[in-house]
Order: structure tokens, then C-alpha cells, then sequence
């Protein structure tokens, strides 16, 4: 963080920090447009573009029919001539229509051309659980786009996050995947006067060590760093120092940022939302096993995910479906043998 | 004059037998450069059949004017493309090329003839039987048998291989079906967004023609004007499967609906470089997409491994062959018309078929790329980076 004077710092929500991000670069670059379903005349349909498409216009703020294997095909044409295309889904669960021209005509391309074609695009929108919207509005993509090579995928949490990485993906000249949180749109967060600037960048592939710590390592991204936070606080009053790691970028995945940290204190717990099996905690785990980090375990590994189930409806079941403090807790004494 | 010109011939051809092969050649050629210029017509004009017309109050004309350059331009060019399609063919049985190779034979009049009716400066994007684009769009014969043999002299330096090539302005070469007709829209968004008066043009085959993001993509261009020809190469077959048996309508120049759509002949090269010169005017002008379906035929199966007479017969491939090959046309039409001599055409094949044994050869003996091309442009203007191998101890390095 700035060493700057608190005062500087103003409160933003994570919808508003995305919002200004948007509008920066609008501004900055002519090239830059977006497109999606209600992005324009209803200024999103979670008010992400509010603003956006009264003072751009038609041209730059684009309200597509409700068809995204069409509309992300034609962002990505787009790209390829020579704009800068940011496409929204209006949560992840539709990407799914649209995934082969994310992942054949988008991530691959500039490979099968051998460096002639480069497609600058922005796929971004909310990703993962959300609050009673059932089993098909529910689901996590952050392991399905990390697994391709060719594209970025980046998982902001907080309202620095959201801005800093949004407009660094923006001015990427290749395929990012941007996944959003709904739940986290109305979270407000401190900005630092620095954080506030029109060129504030966050670099894509780095992880922040939110909370410095020596037991263990809580490795984490998007809302899953909340969730991870509000147990540190609880086993600190135990005694026990979490060291937790916001990921901020799914892929390219920071591996040394978790080794040094595993490295220091010798236990690693990962925390999603999605899914277990082949998900981001496995990954982890993974480079960890192969890595200079495996020496320093001083237990095995483990993830913290969400149940392997599709989402029910009713709360309670919702609730018991993903990660909640208690599970982190409980992990981090059974992992510590506490 | 002819006649004084073929004794002469004659008699240097005679004195030939006694003196050698170079003196006829060298008397051939004086005695028919002395034609060139005196006795071939520079132009005609040629009646085209009428194009079936959908919401459209008028098509395009009826007649087309060929000047004897374009003839012999657009004879090399289908010529070229012929040749090295079936050197294609060759080497891919000699299992030189390998995995897919869909091939474009039949159809060179329909490349040729789009690319006539544009400007290089506007957009282009296809499906995989691509090669013949490749070429139309500014590729060489070498660079795309070198990339169909995977070498690094390759468009695509080897790692695309024959569905993925790329020039400026040729958005490929793309492997799945029907992908390339919204991304085909998204370059015309941008070219109306850039305000460049450029146009592009998306093609897709008949099979294509049934592919839900194919509709998805003609109510947006529709929607927002976009400056978009949208180009059905019908084929009569999507792979094995015949029009009737894969559409419910086989009109696909209405298939647009609500798009204005011409179907016309897509083994005259005149037919449609006219339609595509209409097509693109009514682009330029405003007025949003048009659709042409192209009526046409491949001599050769989906692809290599498709010997392509399980689904049609042989009579049928042998009665287009001598009553519609796009080439046979265009030939019959210049030499019944005095626009060029028979010999000269000659010269232009003898000229084609070296150019196709030179890129065959350096596409035969040009070396694979370097091992450590592999793990490069993953991306686009960006540090180095590491890639994991095969095996958590290789590490292998990444340049943009």
C-alpha cells in the first residue's frame, strides 16, 4: 500500500471502481468499445456501464441482441481489424454459448499465425455464485479459461483490483478473460489517491499479499480473499497468522508469490468458490508438489472449494454449497494440527 | 497475313528438324510476339446469365466487358490455383502434407472472380478451403505449400498448417464451421467504426449455410448496417451430405430473409466479378449486408481423405468437368473471341506449372521450423515469458 496520508483515500464500490476504469479508457483511446446485452440504454444490468452510453454514444456503448455466440464472434472480428473490443456477458454462465469463439477464434490465433494476427479483447462480466439464482446462473469458470494457453484470465477482488487490473486488461493486446463478482459490485472499498489516478495500472500475473502472516498460507481470488481475510482475523485472536495471498490473476498463475509465501510458512490452504475437481485450488497444489516449495511442507495441501454439486436454490442449501469462515477455520486447525 | 504467318512457321519448324530445338523455339516466339499486338481483339463484351434476385428491384448487369489483360490475368491466376491444389494432392499422398487438406479445384472462379470485384485494401475471411484465397489475397504459391508441409518458410511459419493461413486483410483459413461469418461481421464493424468506405467479405459453404451464429450474425449486420458480403460457396455438398438432405431450404441467397441476396453462377468468372462489383457498391453506399450464394463445384472430396464418390458419382464430377470448369470457360470465351492465341495460353501454363515444381520444391526441401519456435506468439507484444514442457523440469522460453 501508499504510505500516503489516509485522508487521501476515498471509499469506492468495486461497480463504481469498474466503472471508472471503463470510462478512462474509453476517453484515452478511440478504439476502445463495448458491446453487450442492456450495456447502453439500461447502463447494465448490474449498472456497470451506468453513465457510459449517455455520454459516448451509439458507437463506443453497443446494446446487442440477446445472441452471444454472434456478438462475441463479431467483437472478436473487430479485434482483428484493428479495435480494441471490450465484450460483456451478462454473467459467465452465457459465455458458454459463445466459449468457442473465445477459446478458437480469440486465445488461439495469434499462434496458429505465427505472430500475424493479434487480437486485442476484453471478455468480461460476472463470474461464479451469486445469491439464489440456482444451478445454471451459478457456475465458476476461472478453471475452464485458465486451463488455455493464449489467453489472460484475471479474477479481481477488490475495488483497487477491479480498476487497476480492468484497464491494464484493456490495454492488453491480447485475449483477456476478466471475471467479475457480482456480489462483490456494491462492496466498497478504501482507494489511495494513487489508485485514483487515470493511469493507474495493476499489473496482469501478479499476486498481493493482502495480509502478512507466518502459519499458513490462504491463497485465494475474487470474494473467496473476503471470506479468507474474516477467518485470519478470528484465528488471530488465537493465535495463529495467516498469510493471505489475493491471486488477482488466475493465469498466468503467480506460482512464486505462493512458493516464497509456502516457503515462509510452511502450510498452504487454497480457497474457491468453484468447483473441486480440475479447479484453480488443484492447479496450485500442483505447482506447489513440482516446485521448491514441496520441501517446506510441513502438512499436505489442501483446497477449501465449493461443494461438487450443481447450486440449489433454497438458502440454506446455498449457504451450505460454498466455502464459508467456519470451513477456512476448521482447514487451517486441521492443517496446522491444532 | 495468318496464312503467310503459319508458312513461315512452318518452314522455321522444318529447318528445325535439321538444325536443332532452339532455332524453332527462338522462330516460334518471333513469329508470335509479331501477333501480339496486331491481331488479338484488346476487349469484348460477353452476356452473363442473370442472377435469381431476392428483395432486390434490379441485379447485376447482364453483359461484362473483358479486356484481353484481365482474360489472361484471371486465366493465370485460376491456372495457378488449379495447379497447385493438384500438386496438393500429390504431395499429400506422398505423405508430405499431412492431417486435413480441404482442396479448391472447381472452384477458381469463385476466388478470382470475388477478388476482381474488390480492392485489396478491403477485408476478407473464409472458411478452411482457404489455399486459393491465400493466394488471391496476396500469398505466395511457395509460402503456402511451404506452410502446408510445415516448414518455416511457411505463411505461418508451419504452425498453422493448411486451415490456418493469414495475409493482410485475410482473416484465414478458419477450422470451425461457421465461426468465420461473425468474425467476418466484426471486421465490417470496424471498418464502418474507422469510416474506411472498406468492406468485407464472409464467405461460408453450403454446409455452413445451416449454423445458428450464421443467422445470429446476418440480424446484427442487418440491425447496424454493417458493410458486410455475405458469400455462400454452394458446393451442392457439406462434406458427404448433399444440399437436400441438410437443408429444409436450398434458396440460401434467401436464406438472409430480411437481406437482399443474388444466387448466380460460381464457375463463371465474369458472372461473378460482376455480382461481387454490385454486391460491394450496395456495401459501400450504406445500405448494410448483402448475401450471394455462389453456385459452384469441387472436383476433389470434402478433403484428402474423402475420395468423394460414396455420397456423388463420377459422371456427374466428369459431365461439370467438360461442361463447366471455370478455366475451360474463360479459355473458350478469349479464343473464339481472338483475345488470345492458343500457344500464348500454353506459354502461361508451362509459365504456372514452374512456379508450382519451384514452390513444391522449396516447400519439399525448406527445413522445419527451429524446436525453439514452439512455445512463441502465445502473445502479442509481451515480455518473455517461461512455458512449462512436458515435464515439471523443462522449461521452455516464449517470445512474442
Amino acid at each position: 500500500y501508499s504510505s500516503s496520508d489516509i485522508s487521501d483515500h476515498i471509499s469506492v464500490t468495486v461497480r463504481d471502481a469498474l466503472n471508472q476504469a471503463l470510462d478512462e479508457e474509453l476517453e484515452r483511446d478511440e478504439r476502445v468499445f463495448l458491446l453487450g446485452e442492456e450495456v447502453a440504454q439500461y447502463d447494465g444490468a448490474y449498472k456497470v456501464s451506468r453513465g457510459l452510453w449517455k455520454k459516448y454514444g451509439d458507437k463506443r456503448i453497443i446494446d446487442t441482441p440477446i445472441t452471444e455466440m454472434g456478438f462475441a464472434g463479431i467483437a472478436v472480428g473487430a479485434a482483428m481489424a484493428g479495435l480494441r473490443p471490450i465484450c460483456e456477458f451478462m454473467t459467465f454462465n452465457f459465455s458458454m454459448q459463445a466459449i468457442d469463439q473465445v477459446i478458437n477464434s480469440a486465445a488461439k490465433t495469434y499462434y496458429m499465425s505465427a505472430g500475424l494476427q493479434p487480437v486485442p479483447i476484453v471478455f468480461r462480466g460476472p463470474n461464479g455464485a451469486s445469491a439464489g439464482v440456482a444451478a445454471q446462473h451459478s457456475q465458476c469458470f476461472a478453471a475452464w479459461y485458465g486451463h488455455c494457453p493464449g489467453l489472460k484470465v484475471v479474477s479481481p477482488w477488490s475495488a483497487e483490483d477491479a480498476k487497476g487490473l480492468l484497464k491494464s486488461a484493456i490495454r492488453d493486446d491480447n485475449p483477456v478473460v476478466f471475471l467479475e463478482n457480482e456480489l462483490m459490485y456494491g462492496v466498497p472499498f478504501e482507494m489511495s489517491e494513487e489508485a485514483q489516478s487515470k493511469d493507474f495500472l495493476l499489473p496482469i500475473g501478479k499476486a498481493k499479499i493482502e495480509r502478512q502472516g507466518n502459519h499458513v498460507t490462504l491463497v485465494s481470488h475474487s470474494r473467496m480473499v473476503s471470506l479468507c481475510l474474516d477467518a485470519a482475523a478470528v484465528l488471530a485472536k488465537e493465535g495463529i497468522e495467516c498469510e493471505v495471498i489475493n491471486m488477482r490473476t488466475i493465469r498466468p498463475l503467480d506460482a512464486e508469490a505462493i512458493e516464497t509465501s509456502v516457503m515462509k510458512t510452511n502450510h498452504l490452504i487454497t480457497v474457491e468458490g468453484g468447483w473441486p475437481q480440475f479447479g484453480v485450488g488443484a492447479e496450485i497444489l500442483a505447482r506447489i508438489m513440482e516446485g521448491p516449495a514441496f520441501n517446506f511442507l510441513d502438512a499436505p495441501a489442501v483446497r477449501v472449494t465449493g461443494v461438487d454439486i450443481p447450486m440449489p436454490y433454497a438458502k440454506i442449501l446455498e449457504d451450505n454449497s460454498i466455502p464459508q469462515i467456519k470451513d477456512i477455520i476448521f482447514s487451517v486447525k486441521k492443517t496446522l494440527n491444532v | 497475313m495468318r496464312k503467310m504467318l503459319t508458312i513461315i512457321s512452318n518452314v522455321l519448324r522444318g529447318s528445325a528438324s535439321r538444325n536443332g530445338a532452339e532455332l524453332v523455339s527462338e522462330g516460334a516466339r518471333v513469329v508470335v510476339s509479331a501477333r501480339t499486338y496486331a491481331d488479338f481483339t484488346p476487349q469484348a463484351t460477353f452476356d452473363i446469365k442473370k442472377c435469381d434476385l431476392h428483395k432486390l428491384e434490379e441485379g447485376p448487369p447482364l453483359q461484362a466487358v473483358l479486356t484481353r489483360e484481365e482474360g489472361l490475368q484471371y486465366y493465370r491466376t485460376m491456372q495457378t490455383i488449379r495447379r497447385m491444389e493438384l500438386k496438393a494432392d500429390q504431395l499429400y499422398k506422398q505423405k508430405i502434407i499431412r492431417g486435413f487438406c480441404h482442396l479448391y479445384d472447381g472452384q477458381e472462379a469463385c476466388a478470382v472472380g470475388i477478388e476482381t470485384g474488390i480492392n485489396l485494401s478491403d477485408h476478407l475471411i473464409t472458411a478452411y478451403r482457404a489455399h486459393g484465397y491465400t493466394l488471391t489475397r496476396g500469398g505466395t504459391v511457395r509460402e503456402i505449400m511451404a506452410e502446408l508441409t510445415g516448414r518455416r518458410g511457411g505463411i505461418a511459419k508451419g504452425k498453422g498448417g493448411s486451415m490456418h493461413m493469414y495475409t493482410k486483410h485475410f482473416y484465414g483459413g478458419n477450422g470451425i464451421v461457421g465461426a468465420q461469418v461473425p468474425l467476418g461481421a466484426g471486421v465490417a464493424l470496424a471498418c464502418k467504426y474507422l469510416g474506411n468506405n472498406e468492406i468485407c467479405v464472409c464467405l461460408y459453404g453450403d454446409g455452413a449455410a445451416n449454423q445458428g451464429q450464421i443467422f445470429e450474425t446476418y440480424n446484427m449486420a442487418s440491425l447496424w448496417k454493417l458493410p458486410c458480403i455475405f458469400i455462400c460457396e454452394n458446393n451442392k455438398y457439406g462434406m458427404g451430405t448433399s444440399v437436400e438432405r441438410a437443408a429444409a431450404s436450398t434458396d440460401y441467397y434467401k436464406r438472409g430473409d430480411f437481406i437482399p441476396g443474388l444466387r448466380l453462377d460460381g464457375m463463371d468468372v465474369l458472372c461473378v466479378r460482376e455480382a461481387t462489383k454490385f454486391a460491394a457498391e450496395h456495401c459501400r453506399s450504406g445500405k448494410g449486408p448483402i448475401l450471394m450464394e455462389l453456385q459452384t463445384y469441387r472436383y476433389h472430396g470434402h478433403s484428402m481423405s474423402d475420395p468423394g464418390v460414396s455420397y456423388r458419382t463420377r459422371e456427374e464430377i466428369q459431365e461439370v468437368r467438360s461442361k463447366s470448369d471455370p478455366i475451360s470457360m474463360l479459355k473458350d470465351r478469349m479464343l473464339s473471341n481472338n483475345m488470345a492465341s492458343v500457344e500464348e495460353l500454353k506459354e502461361i501454363d508451362v509459365e504456372v506449372r514452374k512456379e508450382i515444381e519451384d514452390a513444391a520444391q522449396f516447400a519439399t526441401t525448406d527445413p522445419e521450423p527451429p524446436l525453439d519456435d514452439l512455445c512463441n506468439h502465445i502473445f502479442y507484444n509481451d515480455p518473455p515469458m517461461e512455458v512449462r514442457g512436458t515435464n515439471p523440469w523443462t522449461k521452455l522460453k516464449s517470445v512474442s
